[in-house]
């Protein structure tokens, strides 16, 4: 029985989130892939509360949220810290971190929603990268902490993939390159990152799965 | 401001609480800085240029924002006495998952029974009982959250207990009736000098929401 398992889905960011912290860290795991439709027992038995992946199980004990299954990650097995050591700089990090938790679920609003609604989701989506470009990242670092992947680059790995795929189904752009330079180039480095660049869903894939969603989202509802 | 530790804060904000409660915990002096909202200073606006919110943390002159990750911080840096967040990882993991759960449930559905009326009103308490008998649940028989002492959980969830006087008479409708257990937890911690001294006035509290409701202009 594998010591730590992860149940998670192959196209969702806070997923794929667990699985470059373990495998930056190169701890050995389980993968659980879960189908939403149908959830398992093992996912509401671990986790009851919010009924959601991921969750990470180790030694027969569930973590849920990814970014508290993160923290555990990087307090269980320290080696390759995605944490800043001093606690300035780290306090600094869990706010980017927190700030990336809150905004994360508006992004999907791009392929959701139509009309005014998509109007408005486009807007706070601009705002977001605004504020990314403007007080998260510094001029001259490959990633948000320095030179080295850390959670806080983890935590938007939405901005840096999954905003593409959404912004193809809706057809508008929001992440100009030109508008967004910093941000731009960090979204680049982060893809190149090994671990990150072969354990990202194809956008391809994702794209045909969320625009079936769409569909299904916005089609007429019966009488 | 070199060496000294200032809080940027609005007295009736349950997140300043939540800083006020661990700063009192660890001893510290610091020096309380009252904002207003309505009329914010350069330096809230300089300390915390994305969010423009309080509380605002600034310790040797730099500051920290988000009322948890300043709580966190308190715990790191001064660690000589009364932890907050325990020292194995599983049960830290525990703490932060239900101090995650509290800021993304509690003030949403909290907000929503003073905000609205009729069906969407009752919408809301019953979401907020349920979300608060899910904390019950987690709570059990321990005295406070987590089992061990008075820690993370408990300084993040505190501080609702001073709006909960606002939400009853907005709602009419009784938490203790709901929640008995919750509320004893909850009367426990007031028992302790830094929660008692760091949480509202619950009369004051509703005479503020009043003031709130107006200006959003809500009967």
């Amino acid at each position: 029985m594998a010591v730590v398992k992860l149940l998670g889905t192959w196209l969702s960011p806070y997923s794929c989130k667990v699985i470059w912290a373990l495998k930056l860290k190169g701890i050995p795991y389980e993968y659980i892939e879960e189908d939403l439709s149908n959830k398992s027992p093992m996912l509401l038995q671990y986790n009851p509360v919010h009924k959601k992946i991921p969750v990470l199980v180790h030694d027969g004990k569930p973590i849920c949220e990814s970014t508290v299954i993160l923290r555990y990650i990087e307090e269980t097995w320290p080696q390759n810290p995605l944490l800043p050591i001093d606690p300035y700089e780290r306090a600094v990090a869990l706010f980017w971190i927190k700030y990336a938790d809150d905004k994360n679920p508006l992004i999907p609003k791009l392929y959701r929603t139509t009309g005014e609604e998509l109007e408005q989701a486009a807007k706070e989506c601009s705002e977001i990268l605004e504020t990314i470009e403007e007080h998260g990242l510094i001029e001259g670092k490959k990633f948000f902490g320095g030179d080295e992947i850390n959670m806080v680059d983890i935590s938007f790995c939405l901005v840096a993939h999954w905003l593409g795929v959404f912004e193809e189904i809706a057809g508008l752009k929001v992440f100009e390159p030109h508008k967004f330079p910093k941000l731009n180039s960090w979204a680049q480095n982060f893809k190149s990152v090994p671990v990150i660049k072969e354990n990202l869903p194809d956008a391809d894939k994702i794209f045909a799965v969320l625009k079936h969603r769409r569909e299904t989202l916005l089609a007429p509802k019966p009488n | 401001m070199e060496g000294g530790v200032v809080l940027l804060d609005f007295w009736a904000s349950m997140f300043g609480m939540r800083v006020r409660i661990a700063l009192a915990e660890k001893e510290i002096k610091y020096e309380y800085s009252e904002q207003d909202l309505r009329n914010k200073s350069d330096l809230l606006l300089q300390m915390n240029p994305v969010h423009k919110k309080i509380p605002v943390l600034i310790h040797n002159g730099k500051p920290i924002c988000e009322s948890l990750v300043q709580v966190q911080y308190i715990d790191e840096v001064w660690n000589d006495q009364a932890p907050l967040l325990p020292a194995d990882p599983y049960k830290r993991a525990t703490a932060r998952f239900w101090a995650d759960f509290v800021d993304k449930k509690m003030y949403d559905s909290g907000s929503r029974i003073w905000k609205t009326k009729g069906e969407e009103q009752e919408a809301a308490k019953k979401e907020f009982i349920e979300n608060l008998k899910l904390l019950e649940g987690e709570l059990g028989d321990n005295l406070y959250f987590g089992g061990e002492g008075f820690g993370y959980v408990d300084v993040a969830l505190v501080p609702f207990y001073c709006w909960f006087y606002a939400y009853e008479q907005c709602g009419n409708f009784s938490i203790e009736a709901e929640c008995p257990k919750l509320i004893a937890w909850a009367k426990r911690c007031m028992q302790k000098e830094s929660v008692a001294k760091s949480l509202a006035d619950p009369e004051k509290v509703y005479e503020f929401l009043l003031q709130l409701k107006k200006a959003y202009g809500i009967e």
